[in-house]
């Protein structure tokens, strides 16, 4: 192994010990001053230069809970979003793409043509169009925060569709099935005993990659004018600047931690195959 | 005739399907019906609305007024900005992020270094937005972090010819921050399908890490370099959370147009350039992401 890097160093595939550390060390100390600006503007008293404790104090005090209110009702909101989305994800799109793998191999193109087209056509475009379609669900469904996540579901399409199917394409799901089927099982047992538990690790990578971009999802809401942590976040910046920079980092801090968990699953699935 | 076909070959590889029951057949078809009306709902009709809204008045009779609109100097000077700050970011973000990825080559993919950048980038380049724009406020804003250093320790006023973090130029430094991360996502495993044994035969043949990189390396990934280039333009191109957050009053990037049409009702008979407007989104869309599927399947070429 050690060799082999040195060789690659040698011939000059790979940078060098020190090129590595000073192009990681440079783009990553620029990229981490806006973060760290965002911490230290936390600890501003004012606009001078004295730091304070309060404005983190501030959100567990108990009087907190009614300044606030209004943002941790839009929190709730998002987390509402995050979840029905990730229904629809789970209910909508994952038994068509294992119909599909498994019975319809042909129409795998056109389902993944499908499943990209949200990257073509933006937010700002598509909100352009769900205005009309979401005055006919409001009088058919009601106003409430939940009918959004229609709109999210097709927005994490494209994300969800390539964490199932990177697991599909690992997982040989036919033979499996054949197998499972040969042994007598229905297909409810086949689905729920031995597909589900295959995909595993692609369902939580799907149902992660939705709950984050469902957390940071501001066109939509804001142009349907409903109300979720981005658009309140962005309210709230204007009375209390330093609330919503303190939850703009929570938010950043566990999109982050669940992408990371994405990245862990995926590592231990590489090294259990590979070994 | 392709459902006929795609039974027949799949009554070939199942040997426990039982083939030519139509009700069954049926019945497998209508395990699609939920997704694909889900699809048709939110997907199809709304799209099918933003794209031709445009060509109505409000009485719904036929114009063609909306679209000569986004011929109008103000609205062509949106398009023209939208263009030049996509541009911008989307090379300044690909140089970088290429850099990044080169100086990731040679690390363990499953290691910590990996998954960290991994995850920072897929936070960065899909959570930016509103955080964003507060992340930028709280560091070149009037009283940001870098602002104030500079111009207390190196005299320099950054905002010496006004404050230009709420126009258009402010939004250079936020869509690049969110483009690096977009790079090094999508161009890493080019740059990871770069096979040993090329290096190994260019040195055999005596080659030079200057031939390796200029000869083998840069033709085998240009079509991914420049795929990678085309989506980081259409990210900044469409992106409009950042845009909007920083950018309050006025319009001066396209999304912000659209978003002024929207909202506004004072401007009589012009809530369908909404419509318009994002007809022309749309076509420069098709035409980047045509470029980029065309691009993607010549890289696909070097991974097999």
């Amino acid at each position: 192994m050690n060799a082999n890097t040195r060789a690659a160093v040698r011939i000059g595939t790979e940078p060098g010990r020190v090129a590595r550390g000073v192009i990681l060390g440079v783009v990553g100390a620029i990229f981490l001053i806006p973060i760290l600006a965002m911490v230290e503007f936390t600890f501003r008293a004012g606009l001078g230069g004295e730091y304070t404790l309060d404005h983190w104090a501030g959100l567990f005090a108990p009087e907190s809970a009614r300044t606030y209110r209004g943002l941790f009702t839009a929190i709730g909101n998002s987390f509402v979003l995050a979840a029905v989305t990730v229904a629809i994800v789970l209910v909508l799109l994952l038994p068509t793409m294992i119909l599909v793998q498994l019975q319809f191999p042909r129409l795998k193109r056109v389902l993944e043509f499908i499943c990209i087209i949200p990257i073509t056509v933006p937010a700002i475009v598509l909100v352009v169009g769900l205005a009309p379609v979401y005055s006919v669900v409001v009088n058919l469904l009601g106003g409430a925060v939940w009918t959004l996540a229609f709109a999210y579901g097709i927005t994490v399409l494209p994300y969800a569709y390539r964490a199932i199917q990177a697991n599909l394409d690992a997982v040989d799901v036919v033979t499996l099935s054949e197998a499972a089927r040969s042994l007598g099982a229905n297909w409810l047992s086949v689905l729920w005993r031995v597909l589900l538990p295959n995909l595993r690790r692609g369902i939580l990578a799907a149902s992660f990659i939705s709950v984050a971009v469902v957390l940071g999802e501001f066109t939509i809401a804001s142009l349907l004018n409903r109300t979720n942590l981005q658009t309140a976040l962005l309210q709230v910046s204007q009375s209390d600047p330093w609330v919503a920079v303190i939850f703009a980092l929570l938010a950043l801090l566990l999109a982050f931690v669940l992408l990371l968990s994405i990245g862990r699953l995926g590592a231990t699935n590489r090294n259990r195959s590979a070994s | 005739m392709q459902a006929r076909g795609g039974v027949g070959s799949e009554s070939r590889r199942h040997h426990t399907a039982r083939p030519g029951r139509a009700s069954t057949r049926l019945l497998r078809f209508a395990g699609l019906t939920p997704f694909a009306i889900y699809v048709l709902l939110f997907l199809a009709i709304p799209t099918g609305i933003a794209l031709t809204t445009g060509f109505f008045t409000d009485d719904g009779e036929v114009t063609l007024d909306n679209l000569a609109g986004i011929l109008e100097p103000t609205i062509l000077g949106t398009f023209f900005s939208s263009f030049w700050i996509s541009a911008v970011t989307a090379i300044v973000g690909a140089v970088v992020g290429a850099l990044v990825c080169y100086a990731m080559l040679g690390t363990r993919a499953e290691g910590g270094l990996r998954s960290v950048v991994d995850s920072a980038s897929s936070v960065l380049a899909q959570f930016g937005g509103v955080m964003l724009a507060f992340a930028f406020i709280a560091t070149i804003g009037v009283q940001g972090v870098v602002t104030v250093a500079l111009r207390d320790i190196v005299g320099v006023d950054i905002f010496e010819n006004g404050v230009w973090l709420y126009q258009v130029p402010g939004l250079l430094l936020p869509y690049i921050y969110f483009q690096v991360p977009l790079m090094i996502i999508t161009f890493m495993p080019a740059l990871e399908g770069l096979k040993s044994q090329w290096a190994e035969a260019n040195a055999t043949l005596g080659g030079t890490r200057f031939t390796y990189w200029t000869r083998i390396a840069a033709p085998v990934l240009a079509p991914s370099f420049f795929g990678s280039l085309l989506l980081l333009f259409a990210n900044a191109f469409s992106s409009y959370a950042t845009a909007a957050a920083l950018i309050s009053q006025g319009a001066q990037i396209v999304p912000l147009q659209i978003r002024g049409a929207l909202v506004s009702e004072t401007v009589l008979g012009r809530e369908n350039m909404a419509g318009a407007l994002a007809l022309g989104m749309i076509v420069v869309m098709v035409i980047v992401m045509w470029g980029y599927s065309v691009l993607q399947s010549r890289t696909a070429r070097w991974q097999r």
